[in-house]
């Protein structure tokens, strides 16, 4: 069983969505991610928060936050075990961030260092 | 009693502590029998104890003096001094025969055993009813364990600071399935089943106790078997049949146990990490209110969600999905339900059979069967076929 990475890219990370919203959100992410870990194919994930977020550019330059010139930015992240793209792809559908118009979730696989076969 | 005397003369005299401790217990009884039991029992058991341990290692230094008169006396093995049975030697010494005992390099129905035996004073028997095995199984076990635990010369100590809390773990883990046993065994005797509880919150109050081993899990896993204790005597009928939860007399439920979940759930919210066990006694509290509110619900669902993200089981995947049933609709559920493909399970038809009933009785009919098919014991067959013949025909 491989493991794939799902990443929430948010179309507009400057919008603010209302306390009331996000709780919404995130009970509805909580479902989702207890229906993946019930399936004992959770790994782990993170959420990333728009605020503070520096980019670090060639040259060393950096700026404020992940906006401005680029359009999408990334708001978090799960990984999962999927015995394939299509098994990881089916668990990416039922994400919560894609009821945004223009969100995305994008699903690579992990290659493990070393290439081991521990995992 | 073992414990402390295992400390003093090391895990390789062990047998020889087990045999002076029920050698005391058994001068006890025929003196006790003839004379009465004396003013202070505890400190009569201590100082036959200690003397029939002296007199071993007097016949022992004589023994080893003539059979190996060349060979020099080992002072080490020979400790002349006191046996130290206060109150506190005896908490620590018994925690860190605990350490010893619940040791990774044993696998755990050993560490089970060797507890019962060693911690809380068991017959073979007794052990062997508890696991549903027979004495021989159960001699062989602990006997492969206490060789094991000498080839590893494992100390009898308390582990240091860095390793605590994971030894602690191991401890936690061996407690917890020695509560089970009880709470959960299809053993028929009742009595042995509540002892199974009561030693494993006992073991685990020994080590709220100690301030080394006070930790916030420790405390969290003590609430939560005092949760579970609460439903004792409401979740079994005379017949020794399994009660639902919806069915329960509440009125037998221990409110003594439920506030004193509540005491150690409190003294466990410390420290900036969240153990399984912390989880499972906020989701045992919840338990403790009957009523069936949207709040109580949601909040056992986002645990379980949580539980599942630290620790996967089977059964806290079913009972998720039963929660998601009960916060966001029976249709949810199922489909959530059909993921998780455990068909091995009884568990897993019961629920999507309890699921389907009012949606699809044709399916439940059929999860149902299923479930009858594989479950092993009658009580589970005929509280099966119950739910069976509630559906139309």
């Amino acid at each position: 069983m491989d493991e794939y990475i799902l990443v929430f890219r948010h179309e507009d990370g400057t919008k603010v969505a209302s306390p009331e919203q996000i709780q919404i959100w995130m009970k509805q992410t909580m479902d989702w991610i207890g229906g993946i870990s019930a399936q004992n194919k959770f790994v782990g994930g993170n959420g990333l928060p728009f605020s503070d977020a520096k980019v670090v550019w060639h040259n060393n330059v950096v700026t404020n936050g992940p906006f401005g010139d680029i359009k999408e930015t990334i708001g978090g992240y799960i990984i999962v075990k999927a015995d394939s793209i299509d098994e990881a792809v089916e668990f990416a559908k039922g994400s919560p961030v894609l009821q945004g118009d223009g969100n995305s979730v994008e699903v690579r696989k992990i290659t493990k260092g070393g290439g081991d076969g521990v995992h | 009693m073992v414990s402390v005397l295992c400390k003093h003369f090391g895990f390789a005299q062990m047998e020889i502590a087990e045999d002076i401790a029920s050698d005391t217990f058994l001068t006890a009884a025929q003196v006790w029998g003839i004379n009465g039991a004396p003013e202070n029992p505890i400190a009569w058991l201590h100082r036959v104890a200690i003397n029939k341990a002296k007199n071993f290692l007097h016949r022992n230094q004589i023994f080893e003096k003539k059979v190996a008169p060349k060979i020099e006396k080992d002072e080490a093995n020979l400790p002349e001094d006191e046996i130290d049975l206060s109150p506190q030697n005896i908490n620590d010494s018994q925690l860190q025969m605990m350490f010893a005992i619940c040791h990774p390099s044993i696998p755990v129905e050993s560490q089970i055993g060797l507890s019962l035996r060693i911690l809380c004073g068991f017959g073979i028997e007794e052990i062997a009813d508890a696991f549903l095995s027979n004495k021989e199984t159960i001699n062989k076990r602990l006997f492969r364990a206490k060789e094991k635990l000498r080839e590893e010369k494992i100390k009898i100590e308390f582990p240091s600071l860095e390793e605590l809390d994971q030894r602690l773990e191991t401890v936690l883990t061996t407690i917890y399935l020695l509560f089970s046993e009880g709470y959960y065994s299809v053993s028929q005797n009742r009595t042995l089943r509540k002892e199974l509880c009561l030693e494993a919150m006992r073991l685990c109050t020994m080590l709220v106790e100690n301030p080394r081993t006070n930790r916030p899990p420790v405390n969290a896993l003590l609430a939560l078997m005092c949760f579970h204790a609460s439903r004792f005597e409401a979740r079994v009928d005379e017949n020794g049949e399994l009660i639902l939860y919806e069915e329960q007399d509440t009125s037998l439920w221990n409110t003594d146990l439920i506030s004193k979940g509540a005491y150690f759930l409190n003294c466990a919210a410390t420290g900036n990490f969240i153990s399984k066990y912390h989880i499972e006694a906020v989701i045992a509290y919840w338990h403790t209110q009957r009523e069936d509110t949207k709040e109580k619900w949601e909040n056992i669902l986002q645990l379980y969600n949580k539980l599942l993200q630290i620790q996967y089981s089977p059964i806290a995947a079913l009972n998720r999905t039963y929660a998601l049933a009960k916060a966001n609709g029976k249709v949810e559920a199922i489909r959530e339900a059909e993921k998780l493909k455990l068909e091995n399970n009884h568990l897993y038809f019961l629920l999507l059979g309890d699921l389907y009933m009012g949606i699809d009785d044709r399916k439940a009919k059929e999860n149902l069967s299923k479930a009858y098919a594989l479950s092993k014991t009658d009580s589970n067959k005929k509280s099966i076929q119950k739910r069976m013949d509630l559906l139309p025909k």
